[in-house]
Protein backbone atom coordinates (compact mmCIF):
# COMPACT_ATOMS: atom_id res chain seq x y z
CA UNK A 1 0.00 0.00 0.00
CA UNK A 2 1.13 3.55 -0.70
CA UNK A 3 1.42 5.99 2.25
CA UNK A 4 -1.76 7.84 1.28
CA UNK A 5 -3.72 4.59 1.12
CA UNK A 6 -2.45 3.62 4.57
CA UNK A 7 -3.55 7.02 5.85
CA UNK A 8 -7.00 6.60 4.31
CA UNK A 9 -7.48 3.27 6.10
CA UNK A 10 -6.41 4.74 9.43
CA UNK A 11 -8.54 7.86 8.89
CA UNK A 12 -11.64 5.78 8.17
CA UNK A 13 -11.31 4.15 11.60
CA UNK A 14 -9.88 7.02 13.66
CA UNK A 15 -11.18 10.47 12.75
CA UNK A 16 -8.66 12.18 15.09
CA UNK A 17 -5.68 11.13 12.91
CA UNK A 18 -4.19 14.00 10.92
CA UNK A 19 -1.75 13.93 8.05
CA UNK A 20 1.33 16.06 8.53
CA UNK A 21 1.91 18.42 5.65
CA UNK A 22 5.01 17.82 3.55
CA UNK A 23 5.87 14.40 5.03
CA UNK A 24 4.19 11.04 5.21
CA UNK A 25 3.82 11.33 8.98
CA UNK A 26 0.47 10.80 10.67
CA UNK A 27 -0.23 12.79 13.82
CA UNK A 28 -2.10 10.88 16.51
CA UNK A 29 -3.19 12.41 19.83
CA UNK A 30 -1.45 10.66 22.70
CA UNK A 31 -4.71 9.45 24.24
CA UNK A 32 -5.52 7.20 21.27
CA UNK A 33 -1.97 6.02 20.51
CA UNK A 34 -2.36 2.62 22.15
CA UNK A 35 -5.69 1.97 20.47
CA UNK A 36 -4.34 2.98 17.04
CA UNK A 37 -1.28 0.73 17.53
CA UNK A 38 -3.42 -2.27 18.36
CA UNK A 39 -5.44 -1.63 15.21
CA UNK A 40 -2.31 -1.23 13.05
CA UNK A 41 -0.79 -4.47 14.31
CA UNK A 42 -3.61 -6.60 12.90
CA UNK A 43 -5.11 -6.99 9.45
CA UNK A 44 -5.76 -5.23 7.10
CA UNK A 45 -2.62 -3.13 7.69
CA UNK A 46 -0.51 -5.78 9.47
CA UNK A 47 2.28 -3.56 10.80
CA UNK A 48 4.19 -6.36 12.45
CA UNK A 49 7.47 -4.51 12.96
CA UNK A 50 7.97 -1.52 15.25
CA UNK A 51 11.26 -0.44 13.77
CA UNK A 52 12.30 2.65 15.65
CA UNK A 53 11.06 5.05 18.34
CA UNK A 54 12.64 8.40 18.80
CA UNK A 55 11.90 11.74 20.38
CA UNK A 56 12.72 15.27 19.30
CA UNK A 57 12.90 18.14 21.77
CA UNK A 58 10.98 20.97 20.08
CA UNK A 59 11.62 23.17 23.15
CA UNK A 60 7.98 23.97 24.01
CA UNK A 61 6.82 20.42 23.30
CA UNK A 62 8.20 16.93 22.83
CA UNK A 63 7.68 15.10 19.56
CA UNK A 64 7.59 11.31 19.57
CA UNK A 65 8.17 9.48 16.29
CA UNK A 66 7.26 5.84 15.76
CA UNK A 67 8.53 4.20 12.58
CA UNK A 68 6.53 1.11 11.65
CA UNK A 69 6.96 -1.37 8.84
CA UNK A 70 5.04 -4.35 7.64
CA UNK A 71 7.24 -7.22 6.52
CA UNK A 72 4.14 -9.10 5.44
CA UNK A 73 2.60 -6.31 3.32
CA UNK A 74 5.77 -4.36 2.38
CA UNK A 75 4.70 -0.92 3.50
CA UNK A 76 5.63 1.58 6.17
CA UNK A 77 4.16 4.41 8.19
CA UNK A 78 5.44 7.08 10.56
CA UNK A 79 3.30 7.94 13.57
CA UNK A 80 3.91 11.16 15.44
CA UNK A 81 2.52 12.36 18.72
CA UNK A 82 3.18 15.57 20.61
CA UNK A 83 3.52 15.78 24.38
CA UNK A 84 3.51 18.91 26.51
CA UNK A 85 6.42 19.38 28.90
CA UNK A 86 4.10 19.49 31.93
CA UNK A 87 2.54 16.15 31.05
CA UNK A 88 5.44 14.14 29.66
CA UNK A 89 3.98 10.66 29.57
CA UNK A 90 2.40 8.33 27.06
CA UNK A 91 1.11 4.76 27.04
CA UNK A 92 3.74 2.08 26.51
CA UNK A 93 3.45 -0.05 23.38
CA UNK A 94 5.52 -2.92 24.77
CA UNK A 95 2.43 -5.13 25.01
CA UNK A 96 1.79 -4.67 21.29
CA UNK A 97 5.33 -4.95 19.90
CA UNK A 98 8.10 -6.45 22.02
CA UNK A 99 10.77 -4.27 20.46
CA UNK A 100 9.13 -1.29 22.17
CA UNK A 101 10.55 -2.40 25.51
CA UNK A 102 14.15 -1.35 24.89
CA UNK A 103 13.34 1.44 22.43
CA UNK A 104 11.10 3.12 25.02
CA UNK A 105 13.70 2.68 27.72
CA UNK A 106 16.15 4.54 25.49
CA UNK A 107 13.74 7.44 24.95
CA UNK A 108 13.09 7.57 28.72
CA UNK A 109 16.82 7.56 29.42
CA UNK A 110 17.71 10.34 26.99
CA UNK A 111 14.58 12.52 27.08
CA UNK A 112 12.74 11.71 30.30
CA UNK A 113 9.50 10.71 28.63
CA UNK A 114 7.62 8.39 31.00
CA UNK A 115 5.97 5.38 29.38
CA UNK A 116 2.96 4.28 31.40
CA UNK A 117 2.59 0.56 32.16
CA UNK A 118 6.08 -0.19 30.88
CA UNK A 119 7.32 -3.49 32.41
CA UNK A 120 10.85 -2.31 33.19
CA UNK A 121 11.35 1.45 32.86
CA UNK A 122 15.00 1.94 33.84
CA UNK A 123 17.83 3.89 32.24
CA UNK A 124 19.59 1.89 29.55
CA UNK A 125 22.55 3.72 28.01
CA UNK A 126 23.46 6.05 30.86
CA UNK A 127 24.42 4.83 34.35
CA UNK A 128 21.40 4.12 36.54
CA UNK A 129 22.23 7.05 38.86
CA UNK A 130 22.75 9.62 36.08
CA UNK A 131 21.20 13.05 36.63
CA UNK A 132 19.28 14.80 33.85
CA UNK A 133 18.23 13.82 30.36
CA UNK A 134 21.14 14.35 27.94
CA UNK A 135 19.37 14.81 24.61
CA UNK A 136 17.13 17.64 25.77
CA UNK A 137 18.14 20.96 24.32
CA UNK A 138 18.59 22.62 27.72
CA UNK A 139 21.02 19.94 28.94
CA UNK A 140 24.63 20.93 29.24
CA UNK A 141 27.74 19.16 30.35
CA UNK A 142 31.27 20.59 30.77
CA UNK A 143 32.81 17.95 28.48
CA UNK A 144 30.38 18.49 25.64
CA UNK A 145 31.88 19.50 22.29
CA UNK A 146 31.13 23.11 21.30
CA UNK A 147 29.34 23.95 18.06
CA UNK A 148 31.72 24.80 15.18
CA UNK A 149 32.11 28.50 14.45
CA UNK A 150 31.44 29.21 10.79
CA UNK B 1 23.96 -43.17 55.13
CA UNK B 2 23.99 -40.82 58.07
CA UNK B 3 21.24 -38.25 57.46
CA UNK B 4 22.31 -35.92 60.27
CA UNK B 5 25.27 -34.79 58.18
CA UNK B 6 23.40 -34.05 54.92
CA UNK B 7 20.30 -32.35 56.29
CA UNK B 8 22.06 -28.97 56.56
CA UNK B 9 23.09 -29.02 52.91
CA UNK B 10 20.78 -26.94 50.77
CA UNK B 11 20.72 -25.56 47.23
CA UNK B 12 19.95 -22.03 46.08
CA UNK B 13 20.02 -19.89 42.99
CA UNK B 14 23.31 -18.34 42.10
CA UNK B 15 23.71 -14.82 40.77
CA UNK B 16 26.77 -14.01 38.66
CA UNK B 17 27.91 -11.21 36.40
CA UNK B 18 29.12 -12.31 33.00
CA UNK B 19 31.13 -9.35 31.79
CA UNK B 20 31.65 -6.45 31.23
CA UNK B 21 35.16 -7.86 30.78
CA UNK B 22 34.62 -11.28 29.31
CA UNK B 23 36.00 -12.80 26.09
CA UNK B 24 32.66 -14.25 24.98
CA UNK B 25 30.53 -11.12 25.27
CA UNK B 26 32.10 -9.50 22.18
CA UNK B 27 32.80 -6.21 23.87
CA UNK B 28 31.79 -4.57 27.11
CA UNK B 29 28.45 -6.25 27.68
CA UNK B 30 27.39 -7.27 31.16
CA UNK B 31 24.93 -10.13 31.51
CA UNK B 32 23.50 -10.59 34.97
CA UNK B 33 22.71 -14.30 35.17
CA UNK B 34 20.53 -16.09 37.67
CA UNK B 35 21.74 -19.67 37.63
CA UNK B 36 20.31 -22.96 38.78
CA UNK B 37 23.43 -25.08 38.72
CA UNK B 38 24.69 -24.66 35.20
CA UNK B 39 21.33 -23.61 33.77
CA UNK B 40 20.35 -20.01 33.12
CA UNK B 41 17.06 -19.13 34.79
CA UNK B 42 17.13 -15.44 34.05
CA UNK B 43 19.38 -13.19 32.03
CA UNK B 44 19.41 -9.39 32.37
CA UNK B 45 21.72 -7.47 30.01
CA UNK B 46 23.29 -4.24 31.20
CA UNK B 47 24.58 -2.08 28.37
CA UNK B 48 26.00 1.39 28.02
CA UNK B 49 29.64 0.79 28.97
CA UNK B 50 30.71 2.16 25.58
CA UNK B 51 28.21 5.02 25.46
CA UNK B 52 29.91 8.01 23.83
CA UNK B 53 26.77 10.14 23.32
CA UNK B 54 27.13 10.10 19.52
CA UNK B 55 23.66 11.55 19.04
CA UNK B 56 24.43 14.56 21.24
CA UNK B 57 27.80 15.07 19.53
CA UNK B 58 26.02 15.04 16.15
CA UNK B 59 24.00 18.10 17.17
CA UNK B 60 27.24 20.03 17.56
CA UNK B 61 29.06 18.90 14.40
CA UNK B 62 28.39 19.81 10.78
CA UNK B 63 26.93 17.15 8.50
CA UNK B 64 30.33 16.40 6.95
CA UNK B 65 32.12 16.44 10.28
CA UNK B 66 29.92 13.64 11.59
CA UNK B 67 31.01 11.09 8.96
CA UNK B 68 34.10 9.87 10.90
CA UNK B 69 31.91 9.36 13.98
CA UNK B 70 29.78 6.88 12.07
CA UNK B 71 32.94 4.80 11.52
CA UNK B 72 33.02 4.21 15.25
CA UNK B 73 29.50 2.79 15.47
CA UNK B 74 29.93 -0.62 13.91
CA UNK B 75 33.70 -0.56 13.72
CA UNK B 76 34.12 -3.79 11.76
CA UNK B 77 31.79 -2.57 8.99
CA UNK B 78 32.66 1.12 8.82
CA UNK B 79 32.03 1.45 5.09
CA UNK B 80 28.42 0.38 5.55
CA UNK B 81 27.92 2.89 8.36
CA UNK B 82 29.42 5.68 6.25
CA UNK B 83 27.10 4.65 3.45
CA UNK B 84 23.94 4.66 5.58
CA UNK B 85 24.70 8.10 6.97
CA UNK B 86 25.70 9.87 3.75
CA UNK B 87 22.72 8.39 1.92
CA UNK B 88 20.37 9.69 4.62
CA UNK B 89 21.83 13.18 4.26
CA UNK B 90 21.67 12.91 0.46
CA UNK B 91 18.01 12.01 0.77
CA UNK B 92 17.48 15.20 2.79
CA UNK B 93 19.29 17.26 0.17
CA UNK B 94 17.79 15.44 -2.85
CA UNK B 95 21.31 14.95 -4.11
CA UNK B 96 22.11 12.82 -7.14
CA UNK B 97 25.28 10.76 -6.99
CA UNK B 98 27.24 9.85 -10.11
CA UNK B 99 26.96 6.31 -11.47
CA UNK B 100 30.62 5.53 -10.85
CA UNK B 101 30.33 6.65 -7.24
CA UNK B 102 27.29 4.39 -6.79
CA UNK B 103 29.14 1.38 -8.17
CA UNK B 104 32.18 2.12 -6.02
CA UNK B 105 29.94 2.36 -2.98
CA UNK B 106 28.38 -1.01 -3.73
CA UNK B 107 31.80 -2.63 -4.18
CA UNK B 108 33.31 -1.32 -0.95
CA UNK B 109 30.12 -1.97 1.02
CA UNK B 110 29.98 -5.60 -0.13
CA UNK B 111 33.69 -6.13 0.49
CA UNK B 112 33.21 -4.77 3.99
CA UNK B 113 30.22 -7.07 4.44
CA UNK B 114 32.46 -10.04 3.64
CA UNK B 115 35.11 -8.79 6.11
CA UNK B 116 32.47 -8.36 8.79
CA UNK B 117 30.93 -11.80 8.22
CA UNK B 118 34.42 -13.33 8.35
CA UNK B 119 34.87 -11.92 11.84
CA UNK B 120 31.40 -13.17 12.80
CA UNK B 121 32.17 -16.69 11.57
CA UNK B 122 35.66 -16.79 13.09
CA UNK B 123 34.66 -15.55 16.53
CA UNK B 124 31.59 -17.81 16.56
CA UNK B 125 33.80 -20.85 15.95
CA UNK B 126 36.15 -19.59 18.65
CA UNK B 127 33.22 -19.27 21.08
CA UNK B 128 32.32 -22.90 20.43
CA UNK B 129 35.81 -24.05 21.31
CA UNK B 130 37.43 -24.36 17.87
CA UNK B 131 40.30 -22.47 19.34
CA UNK B 132 42.33 -20.06 17.18
CA UNK B 133 42.51 -21.98 13.87
CA UNK B 134 39.24 -20.86 12.21
CA UNK B 135 39.78 -17.34 13.55
CA UNK B 136 43.23 -17.19 12.00
CA UNK B 137 41.87 -18.46 8.68
CA UNK B 138 39.16 -15.79 8.70
CA UNK B 139 41.59 -13.05 9.62
CA UNK B 140 43.93 -14.18 6.84
CA UNK B 141 41.17 -13.60 4.27
CA UNK B 142 40.02 -10.39 5.93
CA UNK B 143 43.56 -9.06 5.72
CA UNK B 144 43.31 -9.12 1.91
CA UNK B 145 40.19 -6.93 2.05
CA UNK B 146 41.88 -4.54 4.46
CA UNK B 147 44.82 -4.29 2.05
CA UNK B 148 42.42 -3.30 -0.72
CA UNK B 149 40.79 -0.68 1.52
CA UNK B 150 44.22 0.56 2.55
CA UNK B 151 45.00 1.24 -1.11
CA UNK B 152 41.62 2.84 -1.77
CA UNK B 153 41.41 5.23 1.18
CA UNK B 154 44.53 4.84 3.31
CA UNK B 155 42.86 3.32 6.35
CA UNK B 156 42.42 -0.22 7.60
CA UNK B 157 39.59 0.01 10.11
CA UNK B 158 37.88 3.40 10.23
CA UNK B 159 37.72 4.42 6.62
CA UNK B 160 35.94 7.79 6.49
CA UNK B 161 35.69 7.15 2.74
CA UNK B 162 32.15 8.21 1.80
CA UNK B 163 31.30 11.84 1.31
CA UNK B 164 27.98 13.59 0.99
CA UNK B 165 27.56 13.54 -2.79
CA UNK B 166 30.17 10.92 -3.68
CA UNK B 167 33.31 9.33 -2.31
CA UNK B 168 36.59 10.81 -1.14
CA UNK B 169 38.89 9.41 -3.84
CA UNK B 170 38.50 7.56 -7.11
CA UNK B 171 39.79 3.97 -7.25
CA UNK B 172 43.60 3.92 -7.59
CA UNK B 173 45.16 2.34 -10.68
CA UNK B 174 45.18 -1.45 -10.73
CA UNK B 175 42.75 -1.91 -7.84
CA UNK B 176 40.09 -3.54 -10.03
CA UNK B 177 42.54 -6.33 -10.90
CA UNK B 178 43.28 -6.77 -7.23
CA UNK B 179 39.58 -7.01 -6.37
CA UNK B 180 39.01 -9.52 -9.18
CA UNK B 181 41.93 -11.59 -7.85
CA UNK B 182 40.43 -11.47 -4.38
CA UNK B 183 37.07 -12.80 -5.61
CA UNK B 184 38.91 -15.67 -7.34
CA UNK B 185 40.94 -16.34 -4.19
CA UNK B 186 37.97 -16.16 -1.82
CA UNK B 187 35.55 -18.58 -3.53
CA UNK B 188 37.47 -21.81 -2.71
CA UNK B 189 38.18 -20.51 0.80
CA UNK B 190 34.44 -20.33 1.53
CA UNK B 191 34.15 -23.95 0.40
CA UNK B 192 37.00 -24.73 2.81
CA UNK B 193 34.97 -23.29 5.69
CA UNK B 194 32.10 -25.52 4.71
CA UNK B 195 34.35 -28.55 4.92
CA UNK B 196 36.15 -27.51 8.09
CA UNK B 197 33.28 -26.14 10.11
CA UNK B 198 29.78 -26.17 8.69
CA UNK B 199 29.20 -29.93 8.58
CA UNK B 200 31.66 -30.82 11.31
CA UNK B 201 29.93 -33.17 13.79
CA UNK B 202 31.12 -31.39 16.91
CA UNK B 203 30.18 -28.01 15.45
CA UNK B 204 26.75 -29.29 14.47
CA UNK B 205 26.01 -30.81 17.87
CA UNK B 206 27.07 -27.60 19.61
CA UNK B 207 24.98 -25.25 17.46
CA UNK B 208 22.00 -27.17 16.00
CA UNK B 209 18.68 -26.57 17.81
CA UNK B 210 20.33 -24.14 20.23
CA UNK B 211 18.59 -20.81 20.76
CA UNK B 212 15.76 -21.30 18.28
CA UNK B 213 14.26 -17.93 17.34
CA UNK B 214 10.75 -18.32 15.89
CA UNK B 215 9.69 -16.12 13.00
CA UNK B 216 6.97 -14.18 14.86
CA UNK B 217 9.20 -13.46 17.85
CA UNK B 218 11.98 -12.20 15.58
CA UNK B 219 9.64 -9.77 13.80
CA UNK B 220 8.04 -8.60 17.04
CA UNK B 221 11.46 -7.81 18.51
CA UNK B 222 12.43 -6.05 15.26
CA UNK B 223 15.37 -8.41 14.76
CA UNK B 224 16.87 -7.68 11.33
CA UNK B 225 19.57 -8.80 8.96
CA UNK B 226 21.00 -12.33 8.82
CA UNK B 227 19.40 -13.17 12.18
CA UNK B 228 15.93 -12.47 10.79
CA UNK B 229 16.60 -14.36 7.58
CA UNK B 230 17.88 -17.35 9.58
CA UNK B 231 14.40 -17.54 11.12
CA UNK B 232 12.91 -18.02 7.68
CA UNK B 233 11.83 -14.50 6.76
CA UNK B 234 12.88 -13.53 3.27
CA UNK B 235 13.59 -9.86 3.87
CA UNK B 236 16.60 -7.98 2.63
CA UNK B 237 16.56 -4.25 1.95
CA UNK B 238 18.90 -4.71 -1.00
CA UNK B 239 16.05 -6.56 -2.72
CA UNK B 240 12.93 -5.26 -0.96
CA UNK B 241 13.75 -1.54 -0.96
CA UNK B 242 16.65 -1.34 -3.43
CA UNK B 243 19.01 1.57 -2.95
CA UNK B 244 22.13 2.51 -4.93
CA UNK B 245 22.37 0.17 -7.94
CA UNK B 246 21.54 -3.10 -6.18
CA UNK B 247 18.60 -3.73 -8.52
CA UNK B 248 21.05 -4.16 -11.43
CA UNK B 249 22.78 -7.18 -9.94
CA UNK B 250 21.80 -10.80 -9.73
CA UNK B 251 22.04 -12.30 -6.28
CA UNK B 252 20.00 -14.56 -4.01
CA UNK B 253 18.83 -14.04 -0.48
CA UNK B 254 19.72 -17.07 1.64
CA UNK B 255 16.99 -18.00 4.09
CA UNK B 256 17.23 -20.37 7.05
CA UNK B 257 14.74 -22.98 8.18
CA UNK B 258 14.85 -23.40 11.95
CA UNK B 259 16.24 -20.13 13.25
CA UNK B 260 18.79 -21.86 15.46
CA UNK B 261 22.42 -20.86 15.99
CA UNK B 262 23.65 -23.04 13.15
CA UNK B 263 21.25 -21.36 10.71
CA UNK B 264 22.47 -17.94 11.76
CA UNK B 265 26.04 -19.08 11.08
CA UNK B 266 25.15 -20.72 7.77
CA UNK B 267 23.34 -17.60 6.50
CA UNK B 268 26.54 -15.61 6.94
CA UNK B 269 28.56 -18.16 4.99
CA UNK B 270 26.01 -18.01 2.17
CA UNK B 271 25.95 -14.22 2.25
CA UNK B 272 29.70 -14.14 1.73
CA UNK B 273 29.12 -16.11 -1.49
CA UNK B 274 26.37 -13.73 -2.61
CA UNK B 275 28.46 -10.66 -1.81
CA UNK B 276 31.28 -12.09 -3.93
CA UNK B 277 28.81 -12.39 -6.80
CA UNK B 278 27.76 -8.74 -6.40
CA UNK B 279 31.37 -7.54 -6.22
CA UNK B 280 32.24 -9.51 -9.35
CA UNK B 281 29.33 -8.07 -11.34
CA UNK B 282 29.91 -4.52 -10.08
CA UNK B 283 33.63 -4.48 -10.84
CA UNK B 284 32.89 -5.83 -14.32
CA UNK B 285 30.36 -3.09 -15.07
CA UNK B 286 32.16 -0.20 -13.37
CA UNK B 287 31.33 2.89 -15.46
CA UNK B 288 33.75 5.67 -16.30
CA UNK B 289 33.39 9.07 -14.72
CA UNK B 290 34.33 11.05 -11.67
CA UNK B 291 33.04 9.73 -8.33
CA UNK B 292 34.44 12.52 -6.16
CA UNK B 293 32.32 15.21 -4.62
CA UNK B 294 31.11 18.13 -6.67
CA UNK B 295 29.23 19.97 -3.93
CA UNK B 296 30.59 22.01 -1.04
CA UNK B 297 31.26 20.70 2.45
CA UNK B 298 28.73 22.87 4.23
CA UNK B 299 25.13 21.75 3.87
CA UNK B 300 22.10 23.44 5.37
CA UNK B 301 19.22 21.05 4.80
CA UNK B 302 15.85 21.67 6.35
CA UNK B 303 13.49 18.84 7.10
CA UNK B 304 10.98 17.95 9.77
CA UNK B 305 12.43 14.45 9.78
CA UNK B 306 13.59 11.89 7.25
CA UNK B 307 14.28 8.25 7.89
CA UNK B 308 16.59 6.18 5.75
CA UNK B 309 17.75 2.65 6.36
CA UNK B 310 20.30 0.42 4.70
CA UNK B 311 21.18 -3.25 4.98
CA UNK B 312 24.24 -3.50 7.19
CA UNK B 313 26.06 -6.78 7.83
CA UNK B 314 24.31 -6.96 11.21
CA UNK B 315 20.88 -5.80 10.12
CA UNK B 316 19.09 -2.62 9.24
CA UNK B 317 20.89 0.57 10.14
CA UNK B 318 18.59 3.58 10.12
CA UNK B 319 19.21 7.28 10.48
CA UNK B 320 16.42 9.64 11.50
CA UNK B 321 17.62 13.19 10.85
CA UNK B 322 15.88 16.48 11.58
CA UNK B 323 17.41 19.60 10.05
CA UNK B 324 16.53 23.18 10.98
CA UNK B 325 18.38 24.88 8.11
CA UNK B 326 21.60 25.38 10.08
CA UNK B 327 24.95 23.69 9.47
CA UNK B 328 24.39 21.06 12.20
CA UNK B 329 21.58 18.51 12.47
CA UNK B 330 18.85 19.50 14.91
CA UNK B 331 18.44 15.89 15.94
CA UNK B 332 20.07 12.72 14.67
CA UNK B 333 18.83 9.33 15.78
CA UNK B 334 20.78 6.19 14.99
CA UNK B 335 18.69 3.05 14.84
CA UNK B 336 21.32 0.39 15.25
CA UNK B 337 20.60 -3.24 14.33
CA UNK B 338 22.50 -4.88 17.19
CA UNK B 339 20.47 -2.94 19.77
CA UNK B 340 17.27 -4.70 18.76
CA UNK B 341 19.07 -7.99 18.13
CA UNK B 342 20.43 -8.02 21.69
CA UNK B 343 17.01 -7.29 23.20
CA UNK B 344 15.70 -10.72 22.17
CA UNK B 345 18.56 -12.71 23.76
CA UNK B 346 17.21 -12.83 27.38
CA UNK B 347 14.12 -14.56 26.06
CA UNK B 348 16.11 -17.11 24.03
CA UNK B 349 18.60 -18.23 26.67
CA UNK B 350 16.16 -19.13 29.45
CA UNK B 351 16.78 -22.74 30.42
CA UNK B 352 20.00 -23.10 28.43
CA UNK B 353 23.42 -23.89 29.85
CA UNK B 354 25.99 -21.10 30.12
CA UNK B 355 28.04 -22.69 27.35
CA UNK B 356 24.98 -22.55 25.08
CA UNK B 357 24.36 -18.93 26.02
CA UNK B 358 27.84 -18.20 24.67
CA UNK B 359 26.85 -20.03 21.48
CA UNK B 360 23.62 -18.00 21.09
CA UNK B 361 25.38 -14.72 21.80
CA UNK B 362 28.12 -15.56 19.30
CA UNK B 363 25.66 -16.57 16.62
CA UNK B 364 23.83 -13.22 16.90
CA UNK B 365 27.08 -11.40 16.15
CA UNK B 366 26.32 -8.31 18.23
CA UNK B 367 28.73 -5.41 18.40
CA UNK B 368 28.78 -3.08 21.39
CA UNK B 369 29.99 -0.04 19.46
CA UNK B 370 26.66 0.43 17.77
CA UNK B 371 24.51 -0.77 20.69
CA UNK B 372 25.88 1.82 23.11
CA UNK B 373 26.58 4.50 20.50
Amino acid sequence: MRPDEVFAVIRAKFSEAKEETGTNGIIIPKESLLEVSRYLKNLPLAFDNLHCITAIDRKEKMELVYTLYSIREHHGVTLKTYLTLEDLNVASLSKVWKSANWLEREVYDLFGVVFLNHPDLRRILNPYDWKGFPLRKDYSHPELIAKPRL
Amino acid sequence: MDTTQTKDIYTEEFLINMGPQHPSTHGVLCLELKLDGEFVKECTPHIGYLHRSMEKIAENRTYTQFIPYTDRLDYVASMNNNLGYVMAVEKMLNLEVSQRAQYIRVIVAELNRIASHLIAVGTFAQDLGAFATPLFYCFREREKILDIFDQICGNRLTYNYMRIGGVQFDFPKGIDEKIKDFVKYMRPKVDDYDQLLTYNTIFLSRSKHIGVLPKELAISYSVTGPNLRASGVKWDLRKDEPYLVYDKFEFDIPVGKNGDSWDRYKIRIEEIRQSLRIVEQAIGALPEGDPTVKVGRIHKPSSSGIYFRTENPRGELGFYIVGDGSVCPYRLKIRSPSFSNLAVIPELVKGLKIADLVCVLGSFDILMGEIDR
